[in-house]
């Protein structure tokens, strides 16, 4: 599915400001392919701003982001799949256009069977019987799971993924540890903000701290931008 | 270009769906020219004579309407990260959406002008150079108009911001728009010298609003 020899993704004393407040600082991480990183902590410790910032939405404050074995020509952000706390669906549109737009756009210039791809992306989250319906009458659940056929029906190395738990039922958080599973072991990597387990097999886990109470210009704030990994 | 026509596909697909702004565009259009008559009174050959200018008028505030929408729906839904994130070049992308939305409300403009021209008891010379000129227009007034949606997307403010900010920028357009119609009906300037200044007007426009909006996009992002 994807051409990945020895792909690893490093994060390297990263900062991050956000409205003027420290979220964190000094988080280095480093993830190889085949393995994922759960980002855990509390509310507000910079789990989402460390996945945009990964994905290139945010610039960091400071350190930097790179991924060796990567294609060159290509930012960290176009190898990667963010699937983000909104579900980019258009409520006008049936499922199949939506999905099959994001197909088009992400895959770009590269011709691609793309009926065959929504299809198929549309078989693995299960929504295949609703191919026809249109968008704005599909449920959280429903819509989340359009947003993770739109990561199936597009082959890329890197998954940033913020709670893809959510709304999600019993049968389909089963549905994303199984898809989960196959991206890993096809050699792909992980980025996964999550409050509960999803499931993986010996996940790498980044335990972001408390967010900062000071101001980012004021040397006295607390630094509790902890970097913890545990195996 | 797969990608590029994707989004104009999908944007044009919207526009014609319940809910879309292709049609209010056109109603407003009609709205603004039969209220004319009702406020200058029953005068033929005054209507007549600025029948164009208000023509151009009634345009230039429907091309404005539905604009707001224009990144402020990719913005909520979360479609603009992933724009941002994508490898097309966002200017490009800019240009698509602007493209689908002149195609879906300033091309209904351009075709119901023709019939409203009538409703204003203009020559036929006159509707052919109305019709004419805002063909070549329209397109400057939404790439105007892009650049003022970005910057209300940037600033999380809809609305009445936009008019404010576009619509002193497109007053060139508009005193070339209806320079031509005049000068073909009337003269004495003869109709390609205001004519091609318009084109030119859309051409800059064209280059230079999708580069501005991107610019607007990048920078709300951060």
């Amino acid at each position: 599915m994807c051409e990945i020899v020895a792909m690893k993704l490093l994060g390297c004393d990263l900062g991050c400001v956000r409205g003027g407040r420290r979220v964190f600082r000094a988080i280095s991480f480093s993830i190889a392919a085949r393995n994922a990183l759960l980002l855990t902590g509390p509310n507000g410790a910079g789990k989402s701003s460390l996945l945009r910032m990964i994905a290139g939405l945010i610039l960091p404050a400071e350190g930097n982001i790179t991924l060796e074995g990567g294609d060159p020509e290509l930012s960290v952000g176009e190898q990667s799949h963010y699937v983000g706390h909104l579900d980019p669906l258009k409520p006008a549109l049936t499922v199949t256009e939506n999905l099959t737009f994001w197909t088009r756009f992400l895959n770009g210039a590269r011709h691609v069977d793309e009926t065959a791809l929504v299809e198929r992306g549309l078989e693995a989250v299960g929504m295949a019987d609703l191919a026809r319906l249109p968008a704005g009458y599909l449920s959280a659940g429903q819509r989340r799971r359009l947003s993770l056929a739109r990561v199936l029906a597009v082959p890329r190395p890197i998954w940033l993924l913020d709670e893809p738990n959510t709304a999600l039922d019993a049968a389909s958080q089963e549905r994303l540890r199984g898809v989960m599973h196959t991206h890993l072991s096809g050699g792909g990597l992980i980025v996964a903000a999550t409050h509960g387990p999803l499931g993986l097999v010996e996940p790498d886990e980044l335990r972001l701290g408390a967010p900062s109470t000071g101001r980012a210009d004021s040397s006295s704030a607390r630094d509790v931008g902890v970097m913890d990994v545990t195996q | 270009m797969t990608a590029l026509s994707a989004v104009f596909v999908r944007d044009a697909r919207i526009a014609v769906r319940i809910g879309g702004g292709a049609m209010m565009g056109v109603l407003f259009f009609l709205t603004v020219v039969t209220l004319v008559p009702f406020a200058i009174g029953p005068d033929l050959a005054l209507l007549r004579r600025i029948g164009p200018a208000i023509l151009w008028l009634g345009a230039l505030l429907s091309s404005l309407l539905a604009l707001d929408r224009l990144f402020a729906n990719d913005h909520e839904d979360g479609s603009l990260d992933l724009i941002l994130m994508a490898r097309p070049p966002l200017e490009l992308v800019v240009a698509a959406k602007a493209l689908a939305h002149w195609v879906t409300t300033g091309l209904p403009l351009v075709l119901a002008s023709p019939i409203l021209g009538l409703f204003l008891n203009l020559e036929p010379t006159a509707i052919s150079a109305t019709v004419l000129t805002l063909l070549v227009g329209t397109p400057a007034l939404t790439f105007i108009g892009v650049v003022g949606a970005a910057l209300a997307t940037a600033l999380r403010r809809g609305g009445l911001l936009l008019p404010v900010l576009v619509l002193p920028l497109t007053v060139p357009v508009l005193i070339f728009g209806v320079a031509a119609t005049n000068a073909a009906v009337t003269g004495p300037v003869p109709f390609d010298t205001p004519f091609t200044i318009l084109c030119a007007l859309t051409l800059m426009s064209g280059v230079i609003g999708p580069f501005a909006a991107a610019a607007t996009l990048r920078y709300s992002m951060e």
